[in-house]
C-alpha cells in the first residue's frame, strides 16, 4: 500500500525525522490559507499522487506570492498528472502539500527497501540526491553506499555514521543524519514498510538535515496490524477496479488487451495470460480468483472483468484442488447468464468430469478446453470474432 | 527414496483443530500420510480425527515422536508458530498460510539461525500448497490423485502451476518422487536452491522441474548452483512474459522490482548456465520427457 508526500512526512517526523513545515490543501482557498499560516515568502506547491516524477510533470511550483499559491493550486487541482512513473493513464490531483521553501546546499538520496536475496532491510545512500536512484545506478555507482540490518538487533548508529561520514557531511552534520537514518530506519521496522525513500535529503546553510521529499510503501500483509496505516489509503490513487477486487479479496491487474482472463493461482494465472500471448492474443487483465472459487467469487470476478469495456472474450481457467470442478461449474454457468461475449471454460483436477457435464448440460453456449494450449488457442480465435 | 516426506514421516499439525486443518489433515490421512496427532493451544487433552491434541508442539513432539508438520496458523500467529516448531526440534515445517507480514518472515529466518546449519529446521512456504512425495505422504493442499509415482522432482513457487506441470507429466504417463511448493512469498523458508540440493542426492530422482515466476533472485541463484554442482538434468520455465514491470501480480513476491526480475531475462539465465527451458507453459510436460530422454541417451 502506498501514501501520499504528506502523510509520509507526518509519520516520519513522530520518528525523529526532520521536515520543512507544511499543511495538506484541498483546494486553492485551503493552499492560500496554508501558506499565510506558514508564513515564510517562499512556498512549494506540491502536487499528492502516488507516482515519483512530479517536478518534470510540473506537478510541484516554487511560489513567491500568496497569488501564486493560488494559481498553482488551481491549475494542478482536478488535472491528471502524468509522469514517467505513473503509467499513460496518470494519477487525479485531489491534494496538494503547501511547504515552506528553504534554500539548501546538498541533496542526498536515502532510501530503505526489503534485500530479497539478504532478507534483510537494505539501507542505501547516496551523494547524488535529486535523482531517481536508477539514474544514479547507471550513471554514478561508485557514489552509492550500502549497509544491512542485521535483524536481531536492528540497525546500529555506528553504520549510520558510516553512511555519514561516507557522504562527505561535517561533523555537526553527522549526527543530525545519524538521527534522521535512525528515524526511517525505526518507521521502516514499527510500521511494516517494505519502502521508505527521502529523496532529496537537503542539507541546509546552518547544517540542518531535512526531508524535502517522503515516499513509504507499506506490506499489505501487515496493514491488519496497522489499522492507522491502512486508514491513509487514498482510493482516488487506485484503478478503481483494482480497489473493487481488492474488497472481494479477488487480485485483479488491469492490462491493455481484450481477453478476459478468470484463473486460480498467480502463477497459473500469469502462465494463462503468456499462453494467451504466445497464441497470438492480448490479456486484458490478470485475475486470481485465489484459493475458494464459490460461486459469489466466481460471479465478482466476471463483473470485474466486464467492467473493462475492451473484453471482447473471457477464459475462465481452473485447477480445482481443494474446490471440485462440479462446484466451480455450478458458480460459472450462474455467472454466465446472459453473457455478451464469449466465454471459453478450461477445468482440470477434481472431479472435472462431472464439471465439464454441468457446463455442457447449461445449454449456455460456452466453449470447452481441456488443456492449457487449447484454451488459449479458443480464446484468441474467439475474441477476433 | 522422495524428498522431505515419506509414509513413515511422523506428522503434526498445527492449529489442528480449525476447519481448513481438519478438512486437509482427513485428506492427508486417506493418502497414507502418517499423521500422529495436532496442535491447538488451549484444546491439549481432547482427541481430534481420532488423535491426540496437545497444547504445545514440544508436548506434541515428546508424546508422539513427531518429526514434520504441517502449520495451518492464521497470519498474525504464524511467525510464532514456526518459531515454536523449530524450537521444538521439528526437522519440517511447513506453513500454507497466505498473508503472513514479510518482515515477520525476516524474523522467524533470523531466529534459525541459532541453531547450527544440521539441526535447522527446514521450513517450507508460507503461502504454498505444501509438499507431496507421490504414493507415500502428503503435507499440503493438493489433490494426491494427479500425481502418480515416477523420477522426476518438482520445486515450484506456484500451487496451481505446479498441479499443472504434474497432470501434463501423468498425461504422458511420467510420475514424480517429489514435489514441493516454496510458496508466493518475497522471503521465503527455503529456496529453489535449498530443494535442488535434496533432489540431487536423491538415488530416485533422475530430472527435476524448477517452476519460477517474475520477481527475486532464487531461479537466477538456483540457475548457478546447478550449473556447478547438478548431475540430473533439470526442466526449467518462469511464468509472468506479459507482466508490466512494478505491478505485483498476485503473489507478493511477484514483482519485477530489480534487474534480472523478468520472466525474459529469468529463462535467458537458466538457458545460459544448461537448462532444459519449456518455450510455454503448456509444453512442461513435453520438455520433461525431452530431459529424460537426454539421459538414456
Amino acid at each position: 500500500m502506498d501514501i501520499h508526500e504528506y502523510q509520509a512526512k507526518d509519520l516520519l517526523a513522530g520518528f525523529g525525522v526532520p521536515i520543512a513545515r507544511g499543511n495538506v490543501a484541498y483546494s486553492a482557498d485551503q493552499a492560500v490559507y496554508v501558506a499565510t499560516e506558514l508564513g515564510g515568502w517562499h512556498w512549494a506547491v506540491k502536487a499528492q499522487v502516488h507516482s515519483g516524477g512530479r517536478g518534470k510533470a510540473g506537478g510541484i511550483k516554487l511560489c513567491r506570492t500568496y497569488g501564486e499559491v493560488a494559481q498553482a493550486a488551481k491549475d494542478m487541482l482536478g488535472k491528471t498528472l502524468v509522469t514517467h512513473q505513473s503509467g499513460p493513464e496518470g494519477k487525479i490531483v485531489q491534494r496538494l502539500y503547501i511547504e515552506v521553501a528553504e534554500p539548501f546546499d546538498r541533496e542526498i538520496y536515502l532510501g530503505f527497501v526489503l534485500d530479497r536475496k539478504a532478507q534483510r532491510i537494505r539501507v542505501i545512500a547516496s551523494a547524488q540526491g535529486g535523482m531517481d536512484i536508477e539514474e544514479i545506478a547507471k550513471s554514478n555507482p561508485e557514489s552509492i553506499m550500502q549497509v544491512q540490518v542485521e535483524p536481531a538487533v536492528g540497525l546500529q548508529p555506528f553504520q549510520a555514521r558510516e553512511l555519514a561520514f561516507g557522504l562527505g557531511l561535517n561533523i555537526k552534520q553527522v549526527s543530525r543524519a545519524v538521527a534522521t537514518i535512525m528515524g526511517c530506519y525505526r518507521a521502516f521496522r514499527d510500521l511494516d514498510a517494505t519502502m521508505v525513500e527521502i529523496n532529496p535529503l537537503v542539507v541546509t546553510k546552518d547544517n540542518r538535515m531535512l526531508a524535502l521529499d517522503a515516499k513509504m510503501s507499506f506490506d499489505d500483509n501487515a496493514l491488519f496490524r496497522r489499522p492507522r496505516i491502512s486508514e491513509m489509503r487514498d482510493p482516488a490513487q487506485e484503478d478503481p477496479r483494482e480497489a473493487q477486487a481488492n474488497q472481494h479479496g479477488l487480485n485483479y491487474v488491469g492490462l491493455a488487451g481484450d481477453i478476459g482472463c478468470i484463473i486460480n493461482g498467480a502463477g497459473l494465472a500469469m502462465a494463462t495470460m503468456d499462453m494467451i500471448k504466445h497464441a497470438g492474443g492480448e490479456p486484458a487483465n490478470f485475475l486470481d480468483v485465489g484459493g475458494g472459487a464459490s460461486p459469489e467469487r466466481v460471479a465478482e470476478a466476471f463483473r470485474l472483468v466486464l467492467s473493462d469495456k475492451n473484453v471482447k472474450a473471457i477464459l475462465v481457467n481452473i485447477f480445482a484442488g481443494i474446490n471440485r470442478c462440479d462446484w466451480v461449474a455450478e458458480g460459472v454457468i450462474q455467472a454466465a447468464r446472459g453473457l455478451k461475449v464469449p466465454l471459453i471454460v478450461r477445468l482440470a483436477g477434481t472431479n472435472v468430469e462431472a464439471g465439464e457435464k454441468i457446463i455442457q448440460e447449461s445449454g449456455l453456449p460456452i466453449i470447452s478446453a481441456n488443456t492449457l494450449a487449447d484454451a488459449a488457442t479458443k480464446a484468441v480465435a474467439a475474441a477476433k470474432g | 527414496m522422495s524428498i522431505l516426506i515419506d509414509e513413515k514421516t511422523r506428522v503434526i499439525v498445527q492449529g489442528f483443530t480449525g476447519d481448513k486443518a481438519t478438512f486437509h489433515a482427513t485428506e492427508m490421512i486417506a493418502y497414507g500420510t502418517r499423521v500422529v496427532g495436532g496442535v491447538t493451544p488451549g484444546k491439549g487433552g481432547m482427541t481430534h480425527l481420532g488423535l491426540p491434541v496437545f497444547n504445545t508442539v514440544k508436548e506434541a513432539v515428546a508424546a508422539t515422536g513427531a518429526e514434520a508438520s504441517l502449520a495451518f496458523v492464521p497470519p498474525p500467529f504464524a511467525a510464532d508458530s514456526l518459531m515454536e516448531a523449530a524450537d521444538a526440534g521439528l526437522k519440517l515445517v511447513c506453513t500454507i498460510t497466505d498473508g503472513i507480514p514479510a518482515q515477520d518472515m525476516m524474523r522467524v529466518k533470523r531466529y534459525l539461525m541459532r541453531y547450527p546449519k544440521d539441526k535447522r529446521t527446514m521450513i517450507v512456504g508460507p503461502n504454498c500448497a505444501g509438499i507431496i512425495s507421490a504414493g507415500k505422504a502428503m503435507l499440503g493442499i493438493m489433490p494426491g490423485n494427479i500425481y502418480k509415482r515416477g523420477p522426476v522432482g518438482i520445486v515450484s513457487r506456484s500451487g496451481t502451476l505446479g498441479y499443472e506441470a504434474a497432470a501434463q507429466m501423468t498425461e504422458l504417463g511420467i510420475g514424480i518422487t517429489t514435489s514441493v511448493g516454496i510458496g508466493g512469498d518475497p522471503i521465503n523458508g527455503s529456496s529453489f536452491l535449498d530443494h535442488m540440493a535434496l533432489f540431487e542426492q536423491d538415488p530416485e530422482t533422475h530430472v527435476v522441474v524448477m517452476i519460477g515466476e517474475i520477481g527475486g533472485p532464487q531461479e537466477a541463484e538456483a540457475s548457478r548452483w546447478i550449473k556447478e554442482n547438478m548431475t540430473k538434468p533439470v526442466v526449467g520455465y518462469v511464468a509472468g512474459l506479459t507482466a508490466p514491470k512494478g505491478r505485483r501480480m498476485g503473489h507478493a513476491g511477484a514483482i519485477i522490482s530489480a534487474e534480472g526480475d523478468t520472466a525474459a531475462e529469468k529463462a535467458e539465465i537458466m538457458k545460459s548456465y544448461g537448462l532444459f527451458v519449456a518455450p510455454s507453459a503448456s509444453e512442461l510436460g513435453v520438455t520433461v520427457a525431452r530431459a529424460l530422454a537426454s539421459i538414456k541417451s
